[in-house]
């Protein structure tokens, strides 16, 4: 168990690529960081470089207060579970887990008990016989696991470890690794484009945006308070609702219509305000601003209603129990709104 | 699926049947003809039914060989045959999947130019390069050696893209978890991607034996002394005799005497051979 440190980590592919831009960050010994962003944001990247599969192209990555950017993966103590598995076909499961260990010369018994231990945590010691593809994806997931468990390395590295398995399953081992993390304590480093997937495991979030990181924090923090419009839009789903606003002497303004006032701590210009769907309340008798019904998604627990208020989209969340009808009546809590800069993106004020 | 019809079914038994003898019919009369003595073919028409020279003749071949003819026991010329097949069969295995897993998993300056410069050979097979091959064999003085009968048609381009064909599918992950798991480069090559390959090294076997074993040009012109013939010359020469009828009775029993390896060959590795042609699961 080791804290990882990253400091201004870049890679540039031999092709010209940048896929990681000036990383820093620190990740303290058994905390659990998600990775999380859109396809091509370089989460895997940045992954592999931890792992040691990538060169580094400038900054250094430290596992245990060891830099290791010249370390081979396998000297470096860390585990990976990859997407596709990886497992081993022409091995038992047995095998599978037992091959890392052999190559570091553990002792036979010492082997057998580190499997056994295992193969009892993630329930596949009836399997231990079969080879890879006699099991069913979830159980090779487990024996995935298993092998970055036997090791008790440093780190646990996942890239996208529970996309190739049906959405049940997903949701079932998703509470599993974090359990298992917990009980074990291993510092992880977790790579998702599912923003789900980041919000329920992680104990801090990375919201990586083009190579570059858009906002750490702990998953209600990103949530609450996202840093910059990408975040507002792709963590939370719904996305956040934005919407070009401008603001003059701390007024701000959607379309002519002030929407908060007295806001302190922004510079007069463009705007974009950001409104959560569950933060907008209907409104009974008239008050309130007119909100046109588009179409309704039932998610059972809830309703989405996408709309528009003067010819702008919006997405609301109602309980399922309110009568609608195509025109209702909202309102909002200014100080629900969230600000970011019209031109960067970036979110000011508060 | 294609709709089963009664007598399109009938048809396509008819075709296979028909080229099943199409292809039986001739080993039928050679065996036949193997069991005949020397003047059962003076007529002119060949025997269709067995003949009562079958032990004899086989004994005389495996014993004495034809002395007329120049040609030894055929023994040692199924030896030769066998040692051949053998040599080059594992020898282009060897160099062809050592230089796909070099070709496929490192990086090296003009990779892509060695790469090129092994596919292009394709185009190069040992009777286009005859005279020059037998030039430098002669000069290393690998006349009459096993050495001289098989290097020369070792180094192979076909094998070589077969196997780099079979690594590219491999997924790169693999080798990553096999990389954590502190296997080095030829630990990899040695605990994963040799028993991958299994299947394929055994289909390119069973092709390459019989390719082996059927060198009838390169042996010819590399061997000089009768102690290195290999069966399929000696077939040759036994069949082209001076001032006299050719015996067919005794060549055609070291036709199917050269025969019997391949097909064991084949029978026992049928399996795995089916396997290493049809297989994609990974
Ligand atoms: N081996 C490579 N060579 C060149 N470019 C690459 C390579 N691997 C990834 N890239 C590029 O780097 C960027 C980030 O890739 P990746 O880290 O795999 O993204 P993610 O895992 O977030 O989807 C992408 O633009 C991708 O095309
Ligand atoms: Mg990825």
């Amino acid at each position: 168990m080791s804290a990882i440190e990253i400091a201004a980590v870049s890679k540039v592919y031999a092709g010209g690529v940048r896929a990681v831009s000036d990383v820093s960050l620190s990740i303290a010994d058994g905390e659990f960081i998600v990775l999380v962003g859109p396809s091509g944001c370089g989460k895997s990247t940045l992954l592999r470089m931890i792992a040691g599969l990538e060169t580094i192209t400038s900054g250094t990555v430290a596992i245990g207060g060891r830099v290791v950017n010249e370390v081979d993966p396998a000297a470096r103590n860390i585990a990976m579970v990859f997407q596709n598995y990886a497992l081993y076909p022409h091995m038992s499961v047995y095998d599978n887990l037992a091959y890392g260990l052999r190559n570091r010369g553990v002792p036979k018994a010492d082997i057998d008990a580190r499997v056994a231990e295992a193969a009892r945590m993630l329930e596949i010691a009836p399997f231990l016989d079969r080879k890879p593809r006699q099991l069913s994806g979830g159980q090779r997931q487990r024996v995935a696991m298993g092998r970055a468990i036997v090791r008790k390395p440093d780190a646990f590295l996942f890239d996208e470890p529970l996309s190739n398995l049906d959405a049940k399953l997903r949701v079932s081992m998703r509470g599993e690794i974090r359990q298992l993390q917990r009980r074990l304590g291993v510092t992880s480093v977790y790579v998702t484009h599912d923003q789900l997937e980041a919000m329920t495991l992680a104990d801090r979030i990375v919201v990586l945006n083009g190579g570059r990181i858009e906002q750490v924090g702990r998953p209600l923090d990103v949530y609450h308070s996202p840093a910059s419009t990408f975040v507002a839009s792709f963590i939370g789903s719904p996305a956040m609702n934005l919407a070009d606003a401008e603001v003059a002497g701390g007024a701000v303004a959607i379309g002519g219509q002030v929407v908060a006032s007295g806001v302190g701590g922004i510079a007069d210009g463009k705007l974009t305000v950001g409104l959560r769907a569950e933060d907008i309340l209907p409104t009974p008798n008239g008050a309130g601003v007119p909100f046109a019904v588009r179409y309704i998604e039932e998610l059972g627990a809830t309703r989405l209603v996408h709309g528009s208020v003067e010819g702008r989209h919006l997405t609301m969340a109602l309980s399922p129990d309110l009568p609608l009808a195509d025109e209702i009546r909202i309102t909002v809590a200014a100080d629900r709104l969230h600000f970011f800069d019209g031109e960067s993106g970036r979110r000011v004020g508060r | 699926m294609i709709d089963r019809h009664p007598w399109l079914d009938a048809l396509a038994h008819a075709v296979l049947i028909a080229g099943v003898v199409l292809v039986a019919f001739p080993v039928y009369v050679a065996f036949i003809a193997s069991t005949h003595g020397p003047h059962d073919f003076m007529s002119g028409l060949v025997p269709l039914l067995p003949g009562s020279e079958m032990v004899a003749n086989y004994r005389a071949m495996l014993t004495d060989g034809l002395s007329s003819s120049g040609a030894p026991p055929l023994g040692g010329m199924l030896w030769n045959s066998l040692m051949m097949a053998l040599i080059i069969a594992f020898g282009k295995i060897a160099i062809s999947i050592l230089s796909a897993y070099a070709i496929v998993y490192f990086r090296f300056p003009f990779r892509a130019v060695a790469f090129w410069m092994i596919f292009v050979t394709l185009m190069l097979p040992v009777e286009v390069r005859i005279v020059p091959t037998f030039k430098v064999v002669a000069d290393l003085g690998l006349l009459d050696s096993y050495a001289g009968l098989t290097v020369p048609l070792i180094a192979s381009a076909t094998a070589t893209f077969l196997f780099r064909q079979f690594f590219l599918t491999v997924p790169d992950e693999l080798m990553e978890a096999a990389r954590i798991d502190g296997a080095g480069p030829l630990k990899f090559f040695r605990d994963v991607l040799l028993p991958l390959s299994r299947t394929n090294i055994a289909a390119l076997f069973v092709i390459l034996f019989i390719y082996g074993w059927n060198q009838y040009l390169w042996p010819l012109m590399v061997t000089t002394t009768s102690s290195h013939y290999t069966i399929v010359m000696g077939i040759k020469r036994m069949s082209d005799v001076a001032d006299a009828l050719p015996q067919w009775n005794v060549v055609m029993t070291t036709v199917v005497l050269a025969m019997l390896p391949p097909v064991v060959v084949v029978v026992g590795m049928q399996r795995l051979f089916v396997k290493g042609l049809i297989e994609t699961e990974k």
